[in-house]
């Protein structure tokens, strides 16, 4: 036996660290969060670990009863089921006009149009909660003169949800528009030219030629839209404390407030792997219904 | 006269778009130069009656923000660093080294960035705690230390590289640390520096975590600040911007003048799933 065979393959070596850490803190948390999420670890096991009890589905079960956790996932489905389709629709069409053969300086246009990505959460939700202000706000302001009565944006439970959705799509419309914009500039422009010597108009060449096109490249911003909007939560801590009346209290946020501030950190667990749970199952749906088609 | 027509509707639409998009930034420049309850008048002002600076020096001699801006630097920096090395060498290896595995654990890699990052949460804190990390910057460093999407990036770009120059370079008598060194870092420059880009604001943006790990307000950084201040101050509108407009400075400027590598990175990491 020659001595290379019996040297560790180099390539071990650079894989090696990035993987120990991800493995050590991802892989191993996250398998840690199943067990966790059966036991009732709480503020007490927290300090002396003899009080630990195995419980096994039992926070599951209090889950199914717990209204908080319904009310949770409702407001965290409206947010995803409402929230991320505007979303992928206003970068569409955002995508649509910057992308348009007559528009010129596309490069500044997007890059503007971008911005709002890169800004920090917190301080965008700051900015926000002083434009959604009941009286000193500019959004009530500009309904006014149109005629649109005062709203307590973030104080009415009807309209703390949609004004949280209308703020997210502010922010992340830029993300999705990119991604699109490459997808676009993908398709040949040999079958637009063809189209119009046969007549299509705008319309039915977006309709047979656009759409159909860029499929891929829905399906990817569908699935990552999907799976950041399930994780909303630092929208909600900052601008409403996950009210009022509990009307913005998403999924994570109540994972945070059970494990982080009561230290209920078995149940916690459960209600994490419950939105993963979501969160894979809305993946693997979108993957399904996609590629049946054909 | 059609295409005139289709022209200045595009603008039109065009125009709105950006005047949404800038106008709540525009709106917090200008209301942060504003004296104090000026904010809070009806009909709200566009503009200052007369700026101040006011609320910027509050905020740097009463309530510490230069300590939070240099913990977000430092800290962003840090995982920057630490994480564009480590996920170069994987995703360089993953990309041009031979080794048993190596499809089925990229596949692997790829698969488990559904997982939310919520659900690691619990236990890495509680491991966290055993090591005595609960309050500590390396607490909020460590889960960034590495990073499958950062890995995924630099593989999709390396994946580019020619085997043969890597071969001759081999044949020249070239260790494979050296071959990474001084032969394959330099070549995947471009896709470094939108990594070390995207890494940067992602640790000077992110809230959730910083704001689990630490418990000292010396330690916050610039969000986990800036969401105690509004608790605080929730009435000085004026002060809040300002203490907004500080945060996102820093990134705003960091895209403006990177923002080719910027985009040309979300697009390469987003054209093969």
């Amino acid at each position: 036996m020659s001595e290379t065979s019996l040297r560790i393959n180099p390539a071990l070596w650079f894989v090696a660290p990035a993987l120990a850490l991800i493995g050590l803190f991802f892989f191993l948390p996250v398998a840690a969060a199943l067990l966790l999420s059966f036991t009732d670890f709480d503020i007490y096991a927290l300090g002396d670990r003899g009080t630990l009890r195995f419980v096994g589905l039992d926070n599951y079960f209090r889950l199914l009863k717990d209204p908080m956790f319904w009310i949770a996932l409702k407001n965290t489905l409206y947010f995803v089921a409402v929230g991320g389709p505007l979303s992928v629709a206003v970068s569409l069409g955002v995508a649509l006009l910057v992308n348009h053969r007559l528009v010129k300086f596309k490069g500044v246009l997007r890059s503007l149009l971008f911005l709002p990505v890169v800004m920090t959460l917190v301080a965008v939700a700051v900015v926000w909660r002083y434009l959604y202000h009941p009286r000193y706000g500019f959004l009530n302001y500009a309904l006014g003169l149109v005629g649109i009565g005062p709203i307590d944006w973030l104080g009415d439970p009807r309209w703390a949800m949609p004004a949280i959705i209308l703020m997210a799509i502010w922010k992340n419309f830029g993300f999705n528009m990119i991604i699109f914009i490459a997808g676009l500039q993908s398709i040949p422009t040999r079958l637009y030219e063809a189209a119009t010597i046969d007549g299509a108009d705008a319309w039915r060449q977006f309709r047979h030629i656009t759409l159909p096109m860029l499929a891929p490249t829905s399906l990817f911003v569908t699935i990552i839209t999907m799976i950041g909007y399930f994780q909303l939560f630092a929208e909600p801590y900052v601008m409403t404390q996950g009210g009022p009346a509990n009307s913005t209290l998403s999924v994570a946020l109540l994972m945070y407030q059970e494990g982080f501030r009561w230290w209920n950190m078995g149940y916690a667990a459960a209600v994490a792997f419950v939105l993963f749970a979501w969160i894979l199952a809305g993946t693997v749906l979108q993957l399904m219904l996609r590629t049946r088609e054909p | 006269m059609t295409r005139w027509v289709v022209g200045w509707l595009l603008y039109g639409a065009l125009g709105v778009g950006i005047a949404l998009t800038l106008f709540p930034l525009l709106w917090m420049f200008s209301v942060s130069f504003m004296p104090a309850m000026e904010a809070t008048r009806f009909p709200p002002r566009l503009f200052p009656e007369t700026v101040t600076f006011e609320h910027y020096r509050t905020l740097f001699a009463q309530l510490d923000l230069a300590l939070y801006m240099a913990n977000s630097a430092g800290l962003a920096a840090a995982i920057t660093l630490i994480s564009l090395l480590l996920n170069s060498m994987a995703g360089y290896a993953l990309a041009k080294l031979r080794f048993g595995g190596r499809d089925l654990l990229f596949k692997l890699l790829l698969a488990a960035m559904v997982i939310p990052g919520q659900v690691a949460m619990l236990p890495l804190f509680l491991m966290l705690k055993e090591m005595g990390l609960i309050n500590t910057y390396a607490g909020v460093i460590v889960p960034g230390m590495a990073s499958i999407f950062g890995i995924f990036l630099i593989r999709q770009y390396a994946q580019s590289i020619p085997d043969s120059l890597l071969d001759a370079a081999r044949i020249d008598g070239a260790g494979e640390l050296r071959i990474y060194w001084s032969l394959v870092l330099p070549l995947c420059k471009p896709i470094l520096v939108t990594l070390a880009i995207f890494t940067f604001m992602g640790a000077w943006n992110d809230f959730m975590w910083p704001l689990i790990i630490l418990t000292d307000s010396d330690l916050y950084t610039l969000p986990v600040a800036l969401a105690n201040l509004l608790g605080e101050h929730v009435q000085d509108t004026e002060l809040m911007m300002a203490g907004s407009v500080l945060t996102l400075l820093p990134v705003m400027l960091v895209f403006l003048f990177l923002q080719k590598y910027y985009i040309e990175g979300l697009i390469l990491g987003s054209v093969k799933e």
